[in-house]
């Protein structure tokens, strides 16, 4: 059955860049798309944002959410199982591209799409425009913290965090990416660590029961919005550029008009941190459908109408 | 071999026995954490053994309820512990791990005390109640000192479980030594899980020797010399 499809997207594929001259436009109907997802509550809404703007538009979207991990999911888009899903572009480079011989994620998102691309080149899999938002290593004080000390970004630390405890996984003080970043690359130490969990409950609990000062919480955790923490911006990009973006199918594309291209660009567009961490926090904290608060948000966005 | 050497130097770097995070403070920790949930299993199961032993009634419920304690998961408990104490405000750390291991303290201190009065010789109690005892001064100066060695053989089993899964507050932020083995595994850092392990295993065996010395200091005199 998988065999059968692969060999007849190759088909499809091959006549098409046989027959083509001129581009891949022909008109006509729109191709059948099949959206994917891997298996949590962000996925979710990416994956409806995605089926329903194209819906809109007259294309028939079959949904394959929460398939599992990436290590199922990139698989699946590779050999055409699916033809659409939202991607991280560090973590997806560095998942598609090991031992970095390609290309390495950096914290600047243009350079890492553009080396996340070549190496999805051989695959024949597009990743299209970026979104300002991200899901990766964030640090985030309380708002009564934020407004005692003046706080917005991780360099206005530097003159208070002699006086404040960081809480976050174990392995926090000798990661690049947590506390040993933020004193290389900012000159941040803090007065002690509190070893907690990775961007979980107890973190968010010794956050809010002032046990520490400074959390470890991903940035688009659903609690930054349900409690009203502050995300401190990464002014001088410690982290990794997991910027959200779609990644498609070569073999879709070449088969549409441009349409999907251009409207998967427009919700990358409109989808800042605080946009999606909103969503997030309506799907994950207050248990609405993905799917009533993906259609809200494209709505109010204008993107659907 | 390689990971013995290892943990040998990782006890030998100075910095590791100094400031907050060192092994000194965390063996104080992890005592006083220890101490605690068993002074707290004593407070609950004592007065309720005692006056079950004296009376001779319900005994075989009351230790079979108490059992429960041994068969529930120290590490379910501690889940519910982190949930109680988060909303009675008590933060991470110190109170869900004190609410893990005091049920696991009860059933050895509620078996051994309900068992220690119940042995002591009826004779002796008959004899007692005869010379014009009142009950509560025959569980006072008679059952209790006589029994006392075998209840503290009940502390002390309580007290080496306790010390041994003392360890899991490390896994809901709280200090001790489980620190040591919880960091070590998170930071691949297996000396400092070893010598964490080490640690805790050290201070069990000192606590099961301390209280051995106490049970021998307690027998009463006249029980001693029939010995």
């Amino acid at each position: 059955m998988n065999l059968r499809r692969a060999l007849f997207a190759a088909f499809i594929a091959a006549s098409v860049v046989a027959t083509a001259c001129g581009g891949a436009g022909t008109g006509g109907a729109k191709p059948a798309v099949i959206v994917g997802s891997t298996n949590f509550y962000e996925q979710l809404t990416l994956g409806e944002l995605y089926s329903q703007i194209l819906e809109a538009n007259g294309y028939t979207v079959t949904r394959k959410f929460n398939l599992g991990n990436r290590e199922i999911v990139e698989p699946a888009i590779e050999s055409g199982q699916i033809d659409i899903d939202a991607e991280y572009l560090a973590t997806l480079l560095a998942f598609v591209d090991k031992d970095g011989k390609i290309a390495k994620p950096t914290t600047d998102p243009k350079e890492t799409q553009a080396g996340l691309q070549k190496a999805l080149d051989p695959k024949g899999l597009t990743v299209l425009d970026y979104a300002a938002a991200t899901d990766q290593n964030g640090f985030v004080v309380t708002q009564a913290t934020a407004s005692a000390k003046n706080l917005k970004k991780l360099s206005d630390l530097v003159p208070v965090a002699g006086t404040m405890v960081l809480g976050g996984p174990p392995e926090c003080p000798t990661r690049p990416f947590c506390a040993l970043g933020l004193k290389n690359v900012y000159g941040i130490t803090f007065k002690d660590f509190k070893p907690l969990d990775t961007g979980g409950p107890l973190t968010i609990t010794a956050l809010e029961g002032k046990q520490i000062d400074v959390g470890l919480l991903f940035t688009s955790d659903p609690s930054i919005v349900a409690k009203n923490f502050v995300l401190l911006d990464d002014d001088k990009h410690l982290q990794l550029a997991d910027n959200i973006a779609p990644v498609v199918r070569n073999a879709l594309l070449q088969k549409d008009d441009g349409t999907i291209k251009r409207l998967l660009n427009s919700i990358s567009a409109k989808l800042t941190q605080g946009e999606l961490n909103d969503m997030n926090k309506q799907v994950a904290v207050d248990k609405a459908d993905s799917k009533v608060v993906a259609a809200a948000w494209l709505k109010k966005q204008g993107l659907i109408k | 071999m390689s990971l013995l050497g290892d943990v040998a130097r990782w006890f030998a770097d100075p910095e590791h026995w100094q400031g907050p995070h060192g092994i000194p403070v965390r063996i104080l920790e992890h005592i006083e954490l220890s101490a605690l949930a068993v002074a707290v299993a004593l407070v609950i199961a004592a007065p309720i053994a005692l006056y079950l032993g004296h009376t001779g009634r319900g005994g075989f419920i009351a230790i079979n309820v108490a059992n429960i304690g041994r068969a529930l998961p120290s590490l379910a408990l501690l889940a519910l512990g982190l949930v109680i104490a988060i909303s009675l405000g008590l933060g991470l750390g110190f109170w869900p791990t004190v609410f893990a291991l005091v049920p696991l303290a009860i059933p050895p201190i509620l078996t051994n005390s309900y068992v220690a009065i119940r042995e002591v010789d009826r004779d002796i109690v008959d004899a007692a109640r005869g010379m014009g005892l009142s009950e509560a001064q025959i569980l006072r100066s008679i059952e209790v000192p006589l029994g006392l060695p075998l209840m503290l053989a009940g502390v002390r089993t309580a007290a080496v479980n306790v010390v041994a899964t003392a360890t899991l507050g490390a896994l809901v932020a709280g200090g001790a030594l489980g620190r040591f083995i919880v960091d070590g595994l998170a930071l691949q850092e297996y000396d400092q899980l070893m010598a964490g392990a080490l640690l805790v295993a050290l201070l069990a065996v000192v606590t099961e020797v301390s209280f051995g010395a106490l049970e021998r200091a307690t027998v009463a005199p006249g029980m001693a010399a029939i010995r």
